[in-house]
């Protein structure tokens, strides 16, 4: 097991003892906390910390994956192998069996996103497991509604944000008293960026996911990105495919993840690509294209 | 390629990617009266620094062409819908930017008084307070207020950034008027170190890049400034204190305490002191992620074991015993009130302080702090947005120091037990132990007069002793079940005392009345008489409405695992009102009972008790022997088989 060890970098050093702090509030406040694990590089850095918060028990939590059935194969692999290699247990609740039960609805048109359905599943599944606390690798940096919120994000008895109620948080006291119904989103690494979370996968050597690294593969353009030819994208005629030299830069789902071309096949290579990088980590999601205010809009209704 | 990349492992990260990371980040914040720029300022301070990706730029241009606008920075922080529609900013957004100097935090706050809330919340984070003036306007009463409430949650450093000055004429007088008055009102609060820099965020002179249009000023650009600004660490002297978090067990023999230590530094073999016990101990290991450790110090997340094995749970602490902190059940305390009702004395709120949550009221309301003059006036209450001194009591010891000495053992929110809300952020300046540092003297009295252990009596006496505590509304029929299952028992040979809460009211406490504090304090005493009961082996049957969850977790403290049986005595209230057996629902509604539990005051229903009986669907008798099932299951009773337990 890798270790803070005083080779870690200041800031990382405490950037980690911030979250393991979190982490262990969170243990402390709440019946039943669940770890979100999407297969991402920020929620298996999360995944990493919660191990060492709590060594050398196992971590009081298990992790919940919400399947949007839109996922890349290697990412499915990944979780299920990150999991097992870890002694995680790992609660997967799918989309599409949420749309067979009624209750949610594909969103109509050529390209449906799954989205707000993700945000159904995952109140179900909360309630299901009688959870009252979420934690999710959500960062600051990544978006100006995120940029908002708070550490512990309160969320009512329908799962929905209320940002222009949110708690006062002072200091390191983190208020997670909640009513019966209602339950929190606890984000440990809100403070860090897009690149600490490298630096420190390359600290840490953090295994990842094959997506995240320069490989090859067939994609075709749409919405000014370049998406990857899988059957969730459902690439039309009129889309041509090329074979491309590509990596991802964030993993969600394959309808709305874009892709870059990349040459950079080690950690260390990603670290240098990004730092040297332009555009934000999110300009390569669709999803976050659709309005101004898009993700504070899911976030209102309980996305992640 | 393979699944998944597992990297070697290496130190660091390569030479190149190492820039900002050997040093600390600098956390500050933006305060100031609403449209004096703040957040066109960050925006033009992250855009000259070139740290906005290209593709947040393009959305920006567009967002900006769409309200017809040149390029406006301040939609960079204004995320949130609300805040775009209306020109403001309501809620603190965190942005975070490196130069090859130094990386940045920065808080953007509101300006708008209601709010300060959010204020409070980006002040408690930062190190410096980057405070704007509008040079046409000069010191406005919120640029005071927030001025104030920063030097008051401990912030040291501060910039005066006086902005506008583009619409001034670039007028050095203009400058050093708003500036030397904020310079000045910050002297009176006590800041030492103030910088004060003329700047345009609109067009950029003086934030990143030093301006041509004022060559009278020639000190730092603002960036210049926030790069190599030196920044005090905060607090003074202050002795080892880890508060427990909570408590790792893998298995029976291993017991650790995981805790991020809020002051000193902590090494295997030193002496430490437990509170609330007083017990002394050694540390045996310290560790860190799973890894054994020299010392752990401030900040650092740490996993302590000791050399004995010692009960301490999430909420108590572990601290220097050279050194300890005051154990206080009363604090003087400055408090900054942030929910829009007004504070009510003798109304009973949670305190939470380190990992420990505690019922506590505000004894008394001292000073206000008049923001215009810096004067303390006394008074009766706080208003929404008011700073002020006030005395507050404590249902349990805090383990506290002074807010100057650590602001991580010396700060506390108070939080609304109904709504769940944060309403107030307190630092404290002076705390009563009543015996003095880290004395408790009631909790000493009582376990040294434990004569003869519980457990010779037990073991006598041939049952466990325990406590079984009835809650809920006047008429559930917690009386009738209390009686009953004393008199089952009692039958059985065990040794038991009733305490009820209209026998309580009459003796014990007929000083009190029904207000929460009151209650509060009822319940304290009930609880109180209860263990020491327990402690001499008794079967303690309480009958208590004791409507606060918080109450009865105290009660429950009291006594060991598995010996507090919490039974919800769930009628509805109709029912209750039905049977009225005391007439206290025919008073209530004629207006002469205000705080009734249920009519005028909420009831907290119990979230995970051992118990429910529920009286209107079941007789007392059935409910009884249920009670004496259950007590028997849980090994308090002997086996019904074997007359005798071992």
């Amino acid at each position: 097991m890798a270790t803070a060890a005083p080779t870690l970098p200041l800031l990382l050093r405490e950037l980690e003892a911030e979250a393991i702090y979190i982490m262990r509030e969170a243990a402390g406040q709440f019946e039943r906390p669940v770890v979100l694990f999407s297969g991402g590089k920020d929620s298996i850095t999360l995944a990493w910390l919660a191990r060492k918060a709590f060594l050398p028990a196992a971590p009081p939590m298990p992790l919940l994956h919400i399947d949007t059935g839109h996922n890349f194969e290697e990412t499915l692999a990944f979780r299920d192998w990150f999991a097992a290699r870890y002694g995680w247990r790992l609660e997967v609740r799918g989309v599409a069996e949420a749309i067979a039960r009624g209750r949610a609805a594909e969103e109509p048109g050529p390209h449906p996103s799954r989205n707000a359905q993700q945000a159904v599943t995952l109140l179900d599944a909360l309630q299901e497991l009688g959870s009252d606390c979420a934690l999710g690798g959500g960062r600051r940096d990544e978006e100006k509604a995120r940029a908002k919120e708070r550490i512990f994000s309160h969320r009512d008895a329908f799962g929905q944000w209320d940002p222009k109620a949110q708690r006062p948080e002072l200091w390191r006291l983190f208020n997670g008293r909640h009513h019966p119904g209602e339950h929190f989103r606890v984000f440990p690494l809100s403070n860090w960026t897009e690149l600490d979370v490298w630096q420190y996968i390359a600290a840490e050597a953090i295994p990842l996911p094959s997506l995240y690294f320069a490989h090859r593969r067939r994609v075709f353009e749409r919405g000014g990105l370049l998406l990857a030819d899988t059957p969730p994208a459902r690439r039309g005629e009129d889309e041509p495919a090329r074979e491309a030299r590509v990596r991802f830069r964030t993993v969600g789902d394959a309808t709305c993840t874009g892709a870059i071309e990349s040459e950079a096949e080690t950690v260390e290579a990603v670290v240098a690509e990004i730092a040297a990088a332009r555009v934000s980590e999110r300009g390569g999601r669709l999803d976050d294209q659709r309005s101004e205010a898009a993700m504070e809009d899911r976030k209102r209704q309980g996305y992640f | 390629m393979g699944l998944m990349v597992e990297p070697a492992r290496r130190a660091a990260a390569g030479a190149a990617v190492r820039v900002g990371t050997e040093r600390r980040a600098l956390r500050f914040c933006t305060a100031g009266s609403v449209d004096d720029g703040k957040s066109t300022l960050i925006g033009r301070l992250l855009y000259d620094s070139r740290a906005i990706a290209e593709d947040a730029l393009q959305a920006l241009a567009g967002a900006s062409q769409r309200r017809g606008e040149a390029l406006n920075l301040a939609l960079l922080t204004d995320g949130l819908r609300a805040e775009r529609e209306q020109n403001i900013t309501i809620d603190v957004a965190y942005r975070y930017f490196a130069t090859p100097r130094r990386r940045f935090v920065i808080a953007d706050t509101p300006g708008h008084t209601q709010y300060t809330r959010n204020l409070v919340t980006g002040a408690s984070q930062a190190e410096l307070a980057l405070i704007l003036l509008d040079a046409r306007k000069g010191v406005l009463p919120q640029s005071r207020r927030h001025a104030a409430i920063a030097a008051w949650l401990g912030i040291r450093h501060f910039v005066i950034a006086v902005n506008k000055l583009d619409l001034m004429g670039w007028s050095r007088e203009a400058f050093e008027r708003a500036a030397g008055e904020m310079r000045a009102y910050l002297g009176r609060l006590g800041a030492h170190d103030v910088a004060v820099i003329p700047v345009s965020a609109l067009l950029g002179d003086n934030v990143v890049n030093r301006s041509a249009n004022m060559p009278w000023y020639d000190g730092p650009a603002l960036l210049e400034h926030l790069e190599t600004v030196a920044v005090a660490p905060r607090g003074g002297a202050c002795g080892f204190r880890l508060p427990v978090q909570c408590v790792l067990r893998p298995n029976l023999d291993y017991r650790g305490f995981a805790g991020t230590v809020a002051a000193g530094r902590v090494r295997a073999g030193e002496e430490v002191l437990l509170l609330p016990s007083r017990r002394r101990t050694r540390v045996r290991s310290v560790a860190q992620a799973g890894e054994a450790v020299a010392e752990a110090r401030a900040g650092e997340a740490a996993v302590v074991t000791l050399e004995e094995e010692c009960d301490l749970s999430r909420g108590e602490m572990i601290v220097s015993a050279a050194a300890p902190p005051v154990a206080a059940s009363r604090l003087r305390a400055a408090l900054c009130w942030m929910a829009e009702a007004a504070l009510e004395r003798e109304r009973a709120y949670i305190l939470m302080h380190t990992t420990r949550a505690t019922r506590a009221y505000v004894e008394r309301v001292e000073h206000r702090l008049e923001i215009e003059t810096l004067a303390e006036t006394p008074a009766e209450k706080l208003e929404g947005n008011e700073i002020g001194r006030v005395t507050i009591t404590t249902a349990q010891p805090v383990f506290c120091d002074r807010f100057a000495d650590n602001p991580e053992t010396g700060s506390f929110i108070l939080v609304d037990p109904h709504t769940n809300a944060t309403v107030a952020a307190g630092m404290i300046e002076a705390a009563e132990g009543e015996g003095g540092r880290a004395g408790v003297p009631g909790e000493r009295a009582a376990r040294a007069g434990a004569n003869i252990g519980r457990a010779r009596r037990e073991a006598r006496q041939g049952h466990r002793a325990g406590v079984v505590w009835f809650t809920g509304l006047s008429g559930s029929g917690k009386s009738t079940l209390a009686r009953g299952l004393e008199r089952r028992l009692f039958a059985l040979g065990c040794r038991t005392v009733l305490l009820d809460g209209d026998a309580l009211r009459r003796g014990l406490s007929n000083d009190l009345g029904f207000s929460p504090a009151d209650r509060m304090e009822n319940i304290r005493r009930a609880s109180e008489v209860a263990r020491l009961f327990y402690e001499n082996g008794c079967l303690v049957l309480c009958a208590f409405v004791s409507p606060f969850r918080r109450d009865r977790a105290f009660a429950r403290q009291g006594i060991g695992r598995g010996r507090f049986f919490e039974i919800h005595v769930d009628c509805p209230i109709e029912e209750c009102r039905r049977r009225d057996t005391k007439g206290l629902y025919a008073a209530a509604r004629a207006g002469a009972l205000g705080d009734l539990t249920g009519v005028g005051q909420a009831y907290e229903p119990p979230q995970a008790p051992e118990w429910v009986a529920r009286t209107a669907e079941r007789t007392p008798e059935a409910v009884v022997e249920e009670l004496v099932a259950l007590l028997r299951a849980r090994g308090l009773l002997p086996d019904a088989r074997t007359p005798r337990a071992r």
